[in-house]
């Protein structure tokens, strides 16, 4: 579904945010990323949403190639591709259900399916009881889940989340972590950087751990002694 | 275009203050625009009152038939430039004399022979009172043999003409300064519309929609603010002629624009806010 094959990037003023980069994220995988701040997690969502190129190697997600996608083509990758952040992006001025029903209607859903489809991952994500609540109005935690079900809502078989856990307590921290692998036991790979290790030692996950741009460690191939994890 | 619709006016109830502030931004810039037009018709509207003066006068030899006068006429008024030609005779050269140069009436009253000669009165056609037109005529007048001399007043047609000339340059300099200034002000205030929204577009982008879906409801917008600011711009436009030609007796014979003028004043709003909008939209979709 994912493969990164030699991918390095470099940004303007020389700086290597990822340097010979290769991995592969099969179907209904869970993998983490880690890392401290820096060390080019972030870079290789980016890479793989195609807000980025690389500036050498290629990066295959769901048959698209980067770097030769097209500008026209982005959407369509993106319309296959679940994204959460740390800091949710909600659109402040709307409700929870108006968030998630936002992703349908920008990307030309059928009218009639939206309020269903809504409906089922406000249930999936476990607000169904806070559809028309605006998203002030709810915890962190909650937070995330709107955003999650927003991510959810186009049914993308990658889901990508971007420290979705850093800004949350650790209730809500664990609460989104069990809502991250339920998706993924429903087929949903999911991929997700973050630099809490605590949440990954919790599991027997693929972790792909980034140093200065570079895999120092990889799970699947256990390249390296996992360290800081063990 | 539902979507599309709801968005864009959804935008002027999320941002009433933003949405007000472009909307008068545009209403003041055209209004500033609509202004100096308004002068520029007027000032034109007072050219064409001063051309309508001019007019070229054949006299004619003394002696010469009725009849090849009014072959003559027939022939000058069949002149592409020519909007009429009026024939004096003797008599009437007289009494106009008398009745319009007060000065001579008793002089011209003592007369035994009337020294005045018979004469054709050319009017010109709109737009061939220049005064390279008006020569040109001149001097197809004096081929007749019974034209004894030609008269135009160059001196005062070419100022007439330079007058024009002058007037058309800098109300074209003007203008285009203030459209200039006026579309540099309406790019900046749906610039920052867009900016205001920089965090809706981007998670548009983010769940795949594509830059022209993204576009859309700001161009509506755009389209919007610009057919009210239109509106609203001749409205103020249309309360400083009322108050102005109301109060001011020198100013009540101001002309104010006809309807082609103001449905073009509105388009133009119309198309500042949609290019101010996809100017702004299509400088933020490339640098985010």
């Amino acid at each position: 579904m994912i493969r990164f094959n030699h991918v390095s990037k470099a940004f303007a003023k020389g700086e290597s945010a990822l340097l010979d980069v290769s991995f592969r994220v099969a179907k209904g995988e869970f993998v983490f990323l880690t890392g401290h701040s820096g060390a080019g997690k972030t870079t290789v969502l980016k890479l793989i949403y195609g807000e980025q190129s690389p500036t050498s190697g290629d990066v295959h997600v769901l048959g698209f190639s980067l770097p030769n996608i097209t500008a026209r083509e982005i959407p369509r990758l993106r319309r296959r591709l679940g994204i959460v952040f740390q800091d949710f992006r909600l659109l402040e001025d709307r409700t929870a259900e108006e968030n998630v029903a936002f992703a349908l209607e920008v990307t030309r859903a059928r009218p009639e399916s939206i309020p269903s489809r809504t409906s089922r991952v406000m249930t999936q994500v476990g607000l169904a009881s806070k559809m028309h609540a605006f998203p002030n109005e709810l915890s962190g935690g909650e937070q995330q889940r709107v955003a999650i079900a927003r991510a959810l809502v186009l049914d993308p078989p990658i889901l990508l989340a971007d420290e979705p856990t850093g800004n949350l307590d650790e209730r809500a921290t664990r609460g989104v972590f069990q809502l991250l692998r339920d998706i993924n036991a429903g087929g949903t790979a999911v991929v997700m950087a973050t630099h809490d290790l605590n949440l990954v030692r919790q599991t027997t996950n693929r972790t792909i751990e980034l140093r200065r741009g570079e895999v120092v460690y990889d799970s699947a191939e256990e390249t390296a002694p996992r360290e800081g994890l063990a | 275009m539902r979507l599309l619709f709801r968005e864009a006016f959804l935008a002027f109830r999320r941002a009433p203050l933003l949405s007000t502030l472009s909307i008068t931004t545009i209403a003041f810039s055209l209004f500033a625009v609509g202004l100096f037009g308004l002068v520029a018709i007027n000032m034109r509207q007072a050219l064409r009152g001063l051309e309508t003066r001019v007019e070229i006068v054949a006299f004619i030899l003394n002696g010469t038939p009725l009849e090849t006068i009014t072959l003559a006429a027939d022939d000058i008024s069949s002149f592409p430039e020519v909007f009429s030609v009026g024939y004096v005779n003797e008599d009437s050269a007289l009494a106009q004399a008398q009745a319009e140069l007060e000065e001579f009436r008793d002089a011209y009253r003592d007369l035994e022979v009337n020294p005045l000669p018979a004469s054709l009165e050319i009017r010109l056609k709109e737009g061939s009172r220049d005064a390279e037109s008006v020569s040109a005529v001149a001097e197809r007048l004096e081929s007749f043999g019974f034209i004894d001399d030609v008269r135009f007043g160059r001196e005062w047609i070419e100022r007439l003409d330079r007058l024009r000339n002058v007037a058309g340059l800098v109300g074209l300099v003007i203008g285009l300064a203030f459209a200039v200034v006026a579309v540099i002000i309406i790019g900046t205030t749906i610039r920052m519309t867009v900016l205001q929204r920089a965090r809706e577009i981007a998670i548009m982008r983010l769940v795949g929609a594509t830059n022209g879906f993204i576009r859309g409801p700001f161009l509506l917008e755009g389209a919007i603010k610009g057919l009210l600011g239109g509106l609203l711009s001749i409205l103020l436009i249309y309360a400083g002629y009322r108050l102005f030609g109301r109060n001011t007796p020198m100013l009540s014979g101001l002309v104010f624009f006809e309807t082609p003028q103001l449905l073009v004043g509105i388009l133009f709003g119309v198309a500042l806010g949609l290019g101010g909008s996809l100017v702004s939209v299509g400088r933020h979709l490339r640098n985010v």
